[in-house]
Order: structure tokens, then C-alpha cells, then sequence
């Protein structure tokens, strides 16, 4: 039971956060949407670090190097060191700046300034809005996933589950379902988003950083102890004819698929929780350690994930029918630490992780529902400050309802967590839209059109070969690549020049919007 | 000049990024990391103290004064 304690230990904590922050909320709008755009250096660094690392950042890069080797670090974490820094440097202080002088809190408030157009703002806000739903829901069934068999043989009368039919006990069985786990994990996420807005949000996710980044690191070292250390267990994964080649990428990761991976990371640029995080920066100055600190970060919790994930393979040998690679840092703990309260720490860790995207996704559908849609439509002056928060809130409940029922509905399908794939993968299809809105002042609303437009053509295409049409037999589970590149360079390129022809074959945008915009 | 100088980093520390010659070295750096993870692990050091450079010397402080004037002075 210790395991559970300290789980729901923690949770409380982040009930307690949720409570604290709202003794300091000023009742305002401004403070409960973009926190009185007062967030200083360490809470901005710690809130977008949050919001980038998902429950993948623990979990999945440890299965994924269990399967690909050491190459998922270079795929994933050093690539987003280097592009991700280079979107808050490049693309994040612009955004905030005409933010903060403009007033905007929405992607869209911009997108219909920048571009002149009311209807842009309605075309993008679904778009957006369907990208940023499957991502929640990753969130939300991996939460509950994650609880049942870490409680497993906690609650035997209560969750039974019926025996394999090979007769011995189901390994779930005990534990808390996950229609119960991920509903409590949207509550305490609405209980902190709903009470705290913003600032809740920050404050949990700078509370949430600090503790997965302990826990990875601490399950690291009594891991690499256990296995007789640092060398004892590399060494051992050099011995394993079955880990071996994970040592490197021949045979595991092609060279244009790795050089393709750096368009991933772009996505950061397009995501609407993190445009909103970018708006609550204090000054520019604020961006600073993001910008600095933010690829070392990710090597803090993806270099020892990674080395976790090859020492397994060695450690734990091919897996058996059934069983998924995302276990295997689960099962790397409970065979060789022993100890349930690093379980309990590590669970907590993995759960801070999910709820640290969850929260900032929340808010920023709430946040766009309020401004982009009501407000839009009934006018700014319409309502009171207070009105408008109690609409942001109304509407993060109905989403964080909706989001729960729908993971119930898909918490079996097996396509979700590719869904999530796809959902950076639309993101980043849309970079070239807020890059040039933001540096080409000869771009216009149809390029701006035709880029959203065959963007959402070609997405629609191959996410239809990838995830819904029939593949032959043995390929249903391998990545699509397009002549060996991520899908995601299609869809850039296209969106690219899309965004380009439509723009130069259209009229310039107004003196106005320039002098506006381009100072 | 300065975005000259920072975009062309930014490029060559994307091309460096394409590590091909250690596509198939398995040795152990310091015994226990592999040549391709520490090449990365490195990189990931290198990109850091590239944008501290960058924060240091080709900081944006005129978007940032744009941004704290009025947005009446526009009109």
C-alpha cells in the first residue's frame, strides 16, 4: 500500500497547489487567462517544460529505446534541444510581444489581425481544436492505464478481474480500473484549472516538473546500482546478442528517417497551450533560461530514460506475446529495486508528467472556447470580467467531461496513442503559417487559406493510409515513412509551398497590417 | 549581421546533428555510454551554450521595447 500512499499523497499535494493558488488570484480575466502576464524566468521555464513532456518522456522513451535502440535520443530529445529553443527564441518572444501590446490570448485573436479575416479565425479554431482533443486524450487513457497495475493486488475485493485462461491470475486484477483512475486524475486537473486558472496551472506544472525529473533521475541511480553499475550494465547489453545492436542505429533508425525528425519538433510552434504559456512572460527577458536551459532539461530526463530502455533489453531479453515495450521501465523497477516507495515516487512521477500537458490543454480549449467563439460572437463588451471567467470555466468543465467519456469510449482502441503521433504531426504541418505570419510581411490570407487547406488535404490522406486503411500482413504495426522520411516532411513541404504560391499570387496585405505588425 | 551569424550556427549545428559516422560504432564512452548517446548528450550541451550565446549577444531588445510602448503610439 505504500506504492498508493504516496500517489495519493501527491495528488493531494496538487490539490493543496490548487487551493493556494487561488488565494492569489485577482479576479480578473487577464490573471485567470494569461496570469496578468506576470510570470517570471523559473515559473516560464518550468511551466512550457511541463507542458512539452509527456507522459512519453518517461514511459514511452524508455520503451521506445528498449525497442530502438539508443538512436530514439537523437530522433526525439536532441532534435527538440536544438528546434524547440530555436521556436520560443524565434517565434515565442515575436508572439509575445504583439501579444502584449495587442492584447490577444488566442492563436486565432492573432490570426484574424494578422491576416484581416474573421473567417480565418473560424476555419483555424476547429482545426485547432480537433488537433488538440486526441492529444488530451493520450493524456487522460495513459493516466488511467498507468494506475491500474501500479495498484495492481491493492484492491482484490473490490476490482476482482477473472483468471487468464491459462488459470493463473489476471496481473491487473486489484488493481484501480482505469475508468476510476482517469477520472480522478480530470478532476484534480479541473480542480486546480477551475479554481486557479492559469496560474494554477503554471504553479502545478513548475511543482510537477521538479518531481518527474527527481524521480527519473533517483530510479536511474538505484537501477544502474542494482544492475552492479554504470559499466556492469552497459557492459551487459554489449554481451546481448538480443540488446547489442541497440548500442547504435544500423538496422534500427534509417538516416532519412533521423534527419526527417526535426520537423516534429516544430509542432511546439502551433500548439495553443503553449501560444498562451508564451503570453503570460513577464518581459522577454523571462524567455531567457526557457531558451538556455530547455535542451539541457530534456537531457536530464531522456539520457537516463534511454540508458534504462537498453540496459532492459539486456536485462529482461525479447518480450512475450501481449506484453508492451512502455512496461518495461515498470518492470525494471519492481524486478530490480524492490521498493515500493520509489514505485509510489515513480508513479507520481509518470502521472505528474501526463497532468503537466493535461492542465495547460484544459485551460487553453476553455481559454479559446471564451474568446475565439462567445466573445467573437456576442462582443467583448458584452460581458463583465467575472462573466467571462465563469464562461472559461463552464467550458473547461463541459471539455474535461467530454474528454473523459470519449477516453472510455477509446480506451481500448488500439489507434489511439498513433492519433497522438498525428496530432504533432498537424502542428507541425502548420509551422510555416506562424512562421511567415510572423516574419514575412508579404503573406497573405489566401496563402494563408491555401496553406491551412492542403494542409488539411494531405494530413487527411495519410492519416487515412496510415491509421484507417488496410496494411499487408505484418507492416499493421511499422511507422509510415514516405521514400524513408517521416510523413511530416510531405506535409511541411506542401504546407510551405502552399502558403508561398497562394500569398505571391494574391494582393498584398494592407500599409496597415505592415506598419501593425512590422515596426 | 547578427542573425546572419546565429542562422548560419543554427545550420551547421543541424547538419552536425546527422552524426553518420557513428551509425554503427557500439564503444562505450567512459565505459558505460555509448559513442552515439554521447555524441547526442553532448550536442544537447553544445545547443545550450549556443542559445546562451545567442541570449547573450543577438538578444531582441527592440521587440521588447516595441512591445512595453503604448499601443496607442501606433495610431
Amino acid at each position: 500500500m505504500t506504492t498508493f500512499y504516496i500517489i495519493v499523497g501527491y495528488l493531494a499535494l496538487l490539490l493543496g497547489l490548487g487551493v493556494i493558488s487561488n488565494r492569489f488570484f485577482k479576479g480578473t480575466s487577464a490573471d485567470f487567462f494569461v496570469v496578468s502576464r506576470s510570470v517570471g524566468s523559473f515559473l516560464l521555464l518550468m511551466s512550457i517544460f511541463g507542458t512539452t513532456m509527456t507522459g512519453f518522456a518517461l514511459v514511452g522513451s524508455t520503451g521506445k529505446a528498449f525497442s530502438s535502440g539508443i538512436g530514439v535520443y537523437g530522433l526525439m530529445a536532441s532534435w527538440s534541444g536544438l528546434i524547440h529553443s530555436a521556436v520560443f527564441f524565434a517565434v515565442g518572444i515575436k508572439l509575445w510581444a504583439v501579444g502584449k501590446r495587442y492584447g490577444y490570448v488566442t492563436q486565432c485573436e492573432y490570426f484574424r489581425d494578422r491576416f484581416e479575416s474573421e473567417r480565418l479565425g473560424y476555419l483555424l479554431f476547429p482545426i485547432l481544436v480537433l488537433l488538440v482533443i486526441p492529444y488530451l486524450l493520450v493524456g487522460v487513457i495513459a493516466a488511467g492505464k498507468f494506475i491500474q497495475p501500479t495498484t495492481a493486488g491493492l484492491f482484490m475485493e473490490a476490482f476482482p478481474m477473472p483468471n487468464l485462461p491459462n488459470g493463473n491470475p489476471h496481473p491487473l486484477s486489484g488493481g484501480i480500473p482505469p475508468w476510476l483512475g482517469s477520472g480522478v486524475i480530470c478532476l484534480i486537473v479541473l480542480f486546480y484549472v477551475f479554481f486557479g486558472g492559469l496560474r494554477g496551472a503554471v504553479w502545478a506544472n513548475t511543482f510537477q516538473t521538479i518531481v518527474f525529473m527527481i524521480t527519473g533521475v533517483i530510479a536511474f541511480y538505484m537501477i544502474s546500482k542494482n544492475l552492479g553499475g554504470l559499466k556492469s550494465a552497459s557492459e551487459l547489453v554489449a554481451a546481448s546478442e538480443f540488446a547489442a545492436d541497440r548500442l547504435a542505429r544500423e538496422g534500427l533508425i534509417g538516416k532519412m528517417q533521423f534527419l526527417s525528425y526535426l520537423f516534429i519538433p516544430l509542432s511546439v510552434g502551433m500548439f495553443p497551450h503553449l501560444f498562451q504559456h508564451w503570453l503570460t512572460a513577464k518581459s522577454a527577458k523571462s524567455f531567457k533560461l526557457t531558451v538556455v536551459a530547455h535542451p539541457v532539461f530534456i537531457m536530464i530526463v531522456w539520457l537516463p530514460c534511454i540508458l534504462i530502455g537498453i540496459w532492459a533489453a539486456a536485462y529482461l531479453g525479447p518480450l512475450g506475446p501481449g506484453q508492451s515495450a512502455n512496461s518495461v521501465l515498470g518492470r525494471m523497477i519492481s524486478q530490480l529495486v524492490h521498493s515500493p516507495v520509489l514505485s509510489g515516487l515513480v508513479g507520481a512521477g509518470v502521472l505528474a508528467a501526463i497532468m503537466s500537458s493535461l492542465d495547460s490543454q484544459f485551460m487553453c480549449l476553455g481559454t479559446m472556447f471564451t474568446r475565439d467563439v462567445v466573445i467573437r460572437k456576442f462582443g467583448e463588451d458584452r460581458f463583465s470580467d467575472n462573466q467571462k471567467i465563469w464562461i472559461a470555466r463552464g467550458f473547461i468543465l463541459a471539455i474535461v467531461f467530454v474528454t473523459y467519456l470519449l477516453s472510455l469510449a477509446l480506451a481500448n482502441s488500439a489507434h489511439v496513442f498513433d492519433l497522438g503521433v498525428w496530432c504533432f504531426s498537424g502542428f507541425a504541418a502548420l509551422f510555416p503559417l506562424i512562421f511567415a505570419a510572423v516574419y514575412w510581411k508579404r503573406v497573405t490570407l489566401a496563402g494563408a487559406y491555401s496553406c491551412i487547406i492542403s494542409t488539411a488535404i494531405v494530413w487527411c490522406i495519410l492519416f487515412y493510409n496510415d491509421i484507417l486503411a488496410v496494411k499487408p500482413p505484418g507492416m499493421e504495426e511499422d511507422e509510415m515513412l514516405i521514400a524513408g522520411m517521416m510523413p511530416v516532411t510531405i506535409m511541411i513541404a506542401v504546407s510551405a509551398v502552399s502558403l508561398i504560391v497562394g500569398s505571391l499570387l494574391s494582393k498584398k496585405p494592407s500599409e496597415e497590417v505592415i506598419r501593425k505588425f512590422f515596426p | 549581421m547578427k542573425t546572419t551569424i546565429v542562422v548560419t550556427i543554427f545550420f551547421i549545428l543541424a547538419i552536425l546533428h546527422q552524426d553518420f559516422w557513428n551509425w554503427n560504432n557500439r564503444d562505450l564512452v567512459f565505459g558505460f555510454i555509448p559513442a552515439g548517446l554521447a555524441y547526442h548528450s553532448a550536442y544537447s550541451l553544445v545547443a545550450a551554450l549556443f542559445w546562451y550565446l545567442v541570449s547573450r549577444f543577438a538578444w531582441p531588445h527592440r521587440t521588447e521595447q516595441w512591445a512595453d510602448e503604448t499601443a496607442e503610439s501606433d495610431s
